[in-house]
């Protein structure tokens, strides 16, 4: 019966706009495993797909950046518990694009779904970590909130496939940021996957856009980008970074430079949540309102 | 120009029943054959100098448009201004051909355009619906005229052309043709998306032609279906069909639901391959479009500069 099967092969496709399309160009690429093992054809975005992606992320901002905290929780743990269900489509995927043995692409999976949980928490509770009330001196109140940057372009790091991925795009998107992804070039196939899942887990569509393909290809126009604000180069060598440095200063976009990670699993911090924050700061007047002399 | 037409079919509007035997026997369209054109049309790749050229083409046939409850006289001067100047940045991007407005608020628009090549258009009879006495209509439009509109946008009585009263709506447009006198050109509105059938937007567009508009409009962008591919492509065979026969050139307007220079680009196409690069002018066809502009002016700073450029660096209107 087994051999009788004709096996079916999977089409990945990128994820922009809550939609699966193919690259706009119709190329593709083939992605291989660490032994040059053929696994699947990955599309080969253009800078048109981009562009698209960017469209899509900021139609999507408005919405997700004004949804409440506790609710962009609600969907961040959602988005988890339809991972844990493919956990072992993940792992077979993780296994193959990164070499791994199936126990060990098993931790990194684990690792990543706690992470995502671990984002999600943050939400509501990243404000009162870095925003606050300022006393000053004069008849006022002052109060400083964490706000969204806006439409964030993340490149994937390039060697974690997919506990890097997920450390890369959850900080981006629990504080109201909407994110276009560069998936790694070598290994894409688990963020294009990760499209399926963010589709059926609530989240909006455009709030998170995966595209595939050459990396130095794809960032150059994102980094250029007019409408883009902040540009994660985690993906980036040292020579692209660069280069792209040069380009986001255009438009005078937040960076954050590739910085050295031995081990995705350590403890993350708030940095790459705080990294694509701007404080919003917010004056009160106190004075006095009535005859007892208080404003409140 | 007179207003009727002197030419070969100025017989057909003798009476009701000839007029209806001529729009009669129009030939019927071909409703799956059109929209097929239409689309095959929209699928020419035009880059590089031909995408430039393009879209300063039509920024130049851009209708600056605001036609809401809200308007305000400080609102048309800032749409004036950038109809005189679509990106302040970029000195070298074509006016756009004409703001268009409410007739209450053709004295500011005027004011905002003076000294350039903007024209100023209006509305009037009673747009939207075009549901009032004959009276109104024409007051409305003698108002915008004597306020200074270089262009009337007037909207065709769909009632009576739906049941079949077609002389009633001949007369009409005679008579506001006859209002806007010789210094303003007239537009006929149709609003194609009541008119239910193919057929009878061939109708309404040899209706209006012989009537003596100027332009023929597609619709007035408050109604769900408004411009389309195949829609346009039916009035300009009209057009052409009509020259052809009787040597008069009318010009064309789509209006409402264009809103990328993708979209624009196409519409140019159709021009180009049905009408004939006698239409590929300012004089002869329009946009009706109030978003339109600000995607047509982020794609050319994106030819200029080589960066997408985003919602941030064009006006918010």
């Amino acid at each position: 019966m087994s051999d009788a099967r004709l096996s079916v092969l999977k089409t990945y496709k990128l994820y922009v706009g809550g939609k699966f399309p193919r690259s706009e160009s119709g190329r593709v690429y083939e992605v291989t495993d660490s032994k040059d093992n053929w696994l699947a054809n990955a599309p080969l975005s253009s800078r048109k797909d981009a562009r698209d992606a960017v469209v899509a992320a900021r139609k999507a901002f408005g919405g997700w950046s004004g949804a409440t905290a506790y609710n962009r929780g609600q969907i961040l743990y959602r988005v988890a518990e339809m991972l844990e269900g493919r956990r072992d489509q993940y792992v077979r995927e993780v296994a193959g694009a990164e070499g791994l043995s199936k126990s060990k692409a098993a931790e990194q999976v684990d690792a990543a779904i706690d992470r995502w949980v671990w984002y999600a928490g943050w939400t509501d509770k990243i404000a009162q970590v870095t925003g606050g009330g300022n006393p000053v001196a004069g008849p006022f109140f002052n109060l400083s909130s964490p706000e969204p940057t806006g439409v964030v372009a993340v490149l994937a790091p390039q060697e974690s496939s997919f506990l890097g991925l997920v450390s890369v795009i959850a900080p981006v998107i629990a504080t109201g940021n909407t994110a276009v992804v560069v998936a790694s070039e070598k290994a894409p196939l688990p963020a294009l996957s990760l499209g399926e899942v963010l589709a059926t887990s609530d989240l909006p569509g455009g709030v998170v856009n995966i595209l595939s393909g050459r990396t130095a290809e794809i960032a150059a126009p994102l980094a250029a980008h007019q409408d883009v604000n902040a540009i994660d180069l985690a993906g980036a060598d040292e020579t692209l970074a660069k280069e792209l440095e040069i380009a986001a200063a255009d438009n005078l976009k937040r960076v954050l430079r590739p910085q050295p990670v031995d081990n995705w699993s350590a403890t993350p911090g708030t940095d790459r949540m705080t990294a694509f924050l701007e404080t919003k700061t917010v004056w009160h007047p106190t004075g006095s309102l009535g005859a007892s002399g208080s404003a409140y | 120009m007179p207003t009727t037409a002197p030419h070969a079919l100025s017989d057909v509007t003798a009476s009701d029943g000839t007029l209806r035997r001529f729009l009669h026997g129009l030939p019927g369209v071909d409703g799956v054959g059109l929209e097929a054109r239409a689309a095959s049309l929209g699928t020419r790749s035009i880059k590089t100098t031909a995408k430039a050229y393009a879209i300063d083409l039509a920024i130049s046939m851009v209708d600056l448009t605001t036609l809401e409850g809200a308007d305000t006289p400080g609102k048309v001067r800032a749409l004036g201004a950038k109809a005189v100047h679509p990106d302040p940045t970029d000195r070298t991007t074509p006016a756009t051909a004409a703001v268009c407005v409410y007739p209450d608020m053709v004295a500011a628009a005027k004011e905002a355009v003076a000294g350039s090549s903007v024209k100023v258009a209006s509305v009037a009879t009673a747009f939207p619906a075009g549901r009032a006495p004959i009276a109104v209509k024409l007051a409305d439009v003698r108002e915008a005229v004597s306020a200074g509109a270089d262009e009337i946008d007037m909207v065709i009585d769909r009632g009576a052309f739906l049941t079949g009263n077609y002389m009633k709506v001949y007369d009409e447009i005679t008579a506001v043709k006859e209002a806007c006198g010789t210094s303003a050109r007239l537009k006929v509105i149709f609003e194609t998306g009541e008119l239910s059938t193919y057929d009878n937007i061939r109708r309404a567009s040899w209706l209006g032609m012989l009537a003596g508009a100027d332009f023929i409009k597609t619709s007035t962008g408050k109604v769900a279906v408004n411009a389309t591919p195949a829609n346009t492509l039916l009035m300009l065979e009209a057009v052409r069909d009509f020259r052809a026969q009787t040597g008069v050139q009318i010009g064309v307007k789509p209006a409402g639901g264009i809103r990328t220079s993708k979209d624009a680009v196409k519409f140019l196409v159709l021009v180009n391959e049905t009408a004939g690069e006698d239409w590929l002018d300012n004089h002869w066809f329009r946009f009706g479009a109030s978003s339109l502009l600000n995607d047509l002016l982020m794609q050319r700073q994106k030819l200029a500069t080589g960066r997408y450029s985003g919602p941030d660096y064009v006006t918010v209107d």
